[in-house]
């Protein structure tokens, strides 16, 4: 391979750790600083994306609208899709969080990892909603026109940063305000952060809510990056699990660690992706699994051995506290 | 109607097998053990690989029992995986989860293991196997009964029900009789007082787990003999096993009969109205219904 052939391959790389870097951020806000077990994240993820889709195409006319099927089209700008994708899962977090944020952990665990497995059905079988199991494609791409279409992708991955060092900062600004602090009281005694006057469930509903927001727009990035999505895309071990191994990776209870976690897992995994392509021929069907069974393997191994991740958690976050 | 309750009444049971174990971990270990699904998988992979491979190996013969789909070989196959899979819950408790307790880990920590391990399977599993449904016996016309109301039921369906039964009725004996039984019992009502008393609780572990993944196992290959194999047969399993276990009340091995039961014939029913692909949805309301009216399940205290 030549050398702009390398790099465009290494953009590309970039680009979609980037939009897991935006996940891993979401889940920080969840499970690092308030320790909600949210692992349906591939709900957001397609809920964010299907909400994007659907905001920013047209509804088909004519001879297409026999093959496309959706239950509207807008047509309107990227940044309206981010914010539609936003908002969306912010009130299915909400709907969710009702019944399940009074109870025990574990509850959230398996609501969501239900709402993800719901949603998927969903898209799967409905075909008037977004066209069923084969989904939709032709989304719209920010600043389409500044470049030869051959190399967009740079754009694009100044655009995934941007959003991401977005929000990282206001992330960061959260964490370090009293609201922040209180999140994390949550996470380490709920009975004495409830005892000190704190109102738990709102704060947990707050960062519930606030995580799938930001996982939403994650998934319209990813949407438009590819440009078609249909459902089988999110499911539990692309659109959940490497995002967990990701934060655990880098450091959960750490912004720097969840960006830095997804980009070094998101190159192990591809880089598992070349050392398979080694494999004799009869095993490369299966090599999909092996890279999963590795990727998993390594979860487990963080898990016993070096929990706080890479990075592992600041312990004081304000800049006032010598 | 009559007939789509009779198939869920089958589903329910072979959910309850799973839901029971469940209820069992999660009633003694106090964490949500989300490979549980991925035991049921285990378990009918383990005995497809007995039939098909070790014991057509040594030649026992393949002749099928009168009008049941399947023989001498299953009969053998069925405990072993049983006893295959109990072994392989109480490994990933030495490998995993006793280092996580004894690092004092909270519950969160070990279920996301759990469900580290949960895929471990699997993926072993479609690395050997792939993605493709199999059979115990591919290709074999499995003729219905016709029974009163007008319900058709096939003889592996009926048996099926009555090999729950006599599993419920072993581990109703065992849990009531044996000494290990009343401790296991005695741990799920309260750790510390069993603690207290003398109760030896890592030997409890390793009955729960095994006896937890057996009927895991179990209720896989009937899954298996009444329906097909797949990998992901026990994963979509784990919403409904998690649904009856909440709809009996956590570490209620009574209540996570019923609770699997009913499970079982709402997701049946629910197919006269809604795309059978929607059982697991089905399953997932029922559950979020109970969290928001009667979190503690029905057998529980207020």
């Amino acid at each position: 391979m030549e050398i702009g052939g390398i790099i465009a391959y290494l953009v590309s790389l970039a680009i979609m750790a980037g939009i897991y870097a935006v996940f891993c951020l979401g889940l920080n806000i969840q499970w690092g600083y308030t320790g909600l077990f949210n692992i349906g994240i591939a709900g957001f993820f397609c809920i964010g994306a299907y909400a994007t889709a659907l905001i920013t195409t047209p509804k088909p006319t004519g001879m297409y609208a026999h093959y496309v099927q959706q239950i509207f089209g807008l047509n309107l700008p990227f940044i309206f899709g981010l914010l539609g994708a936003a908002i969306i899962c912010g009130v299915i977090a909400f709907l969710i969080g009702i019944p399940t944020l009074k109870l025990g952990e574990d509850y959230l665990a398996i609501a969501t990892l239900g709402i993800a497995e719901t949603f998927r059905l969903i898209f799967n079988n409905e075909h008037w909603l977004a066209n069923g199991p084969r989904g939709l494609m032709g989304l719209p791409q920010p600043l389409q026109g500044l470049v030869d279409p051959r190399h967009y992708n740079y754009i694009y991955l100044i655009v995934v940063v941007i959003i991401m060092v977005l929000i990282y900062l206001s992330i960061e600004r959260a964490i370090r305000s009293p609201w922040g602090r209180v999140l994390r009281a949550v996470r380490e005694d709920e009975v004495s952060a409830g005892m000190s006057g704190k109102d738990i469930f709102r704060f947990k509903m707050q960062s519930l809510v606030f995580g799938a927001m930001v996982m939403g727009i994650g998934g319209a990035l990813y949407a438009h990056y590819t440009k078609a999505i249909s459902p089988d895309v999110f499911t539990p071990l692309y659109g959940t699990f490497i995002i967990w191994v990701m934060l655990m990776a880098g450091g959960s209870g750490n912004n720097k660690g969840a960006i830095l976690g997804a980009y070094v897992v998101w190159g192990i995994w591809i880089g598992a992706k070349f050392m398979t392509d080694f494999l004799p021929y009869t095993l490369k069907a299966r090599a999909p699994y092996i890279r999963f069974l590795l990727v998993m393997i390594l979860l487990e191994i963080i898990l016993i051995y070096r929990p706080q991740g890479l990075l592992g958690e600041e312990k004081k976050v304000s800049k006032l506290i010598e | 109607m009559a007939e789509l309750i009779v198939y869920g009444i089958v589903l329910g049971s072979i959910i309850s097998l799973g839901a029971i174990g469940l209820s069992l971990v999660y009633g003694i270990l106090r964490f949500a053990n989300f490979a549980h699904g991925d035991f049921l998988t285990a378990g009918a992979y383990v005995a497809l690989f007995m039939v098909t491979g070790v014991l057509s190996w040594i030649g026992i013969p393949d002749n099928t029992f009168g009008s049941l789909s399947f023989g001498w070989r299953m009969v053998i196959a069925f405990p072993i995986s049983m006893v295959v899979v109990g072994c392989v819950a109480i490994a990933l408790d030495r490998i995993l989860y006793r280092k996580l307790r004894q690092k004092g880990s909270g519950a969160v920590m070990l279920a996301m293991s759990s469900l580290g391990a949960a895929f471990i399977i699997r993926m072993i599993i479609l690395i050997i196997w792939g993605a493709d449904s199999l059979f115990y016996r591919p290709g074999l016309m499995r003729p219905a009964l016709e029974v009163p109301l007008g319900i058709k039921i096939r003889p592996d369906q009926i048996l099926i029900l009555f090999v729950v039964l006599f599993l419920v009725v072993l581990l109703h004996l065992f849990l009531k009789k044996t000494k290990m039984g009343k401790a296991m019992r005695a741990t799920a009502d309260n750790m510390e007082l069993a603690l207290i008393s003398g109760i030896n609780t890592e030997r409890i572990i390793i009955w729960t787990w095994g006896i937890g993944g057996a009927l895991a196992a179990a209720g896989g290959i009937l899954y298996g003999i009444d329906v097909q194999l797949h990998p992901y047969m026990g994963w979509n399993f784990l919403i409904p096993l998690f649904a009856a276990t909440i709809l009996g009340t956590i570490g209620n091995i009574y209540g996570a009969l019923i609770g699997g039961l009913t499970i079982g014939i709402a997701q049946q029913v629910s197919t006269a109205f809604l795309l059978p692909t929607y059982k697991l949805a089905v399953a997932f309301i029922i559950m979020i219904l109970i969290l928001l009216i009667r979190p503690k399940g029905i057998f529980g205290k207020e």
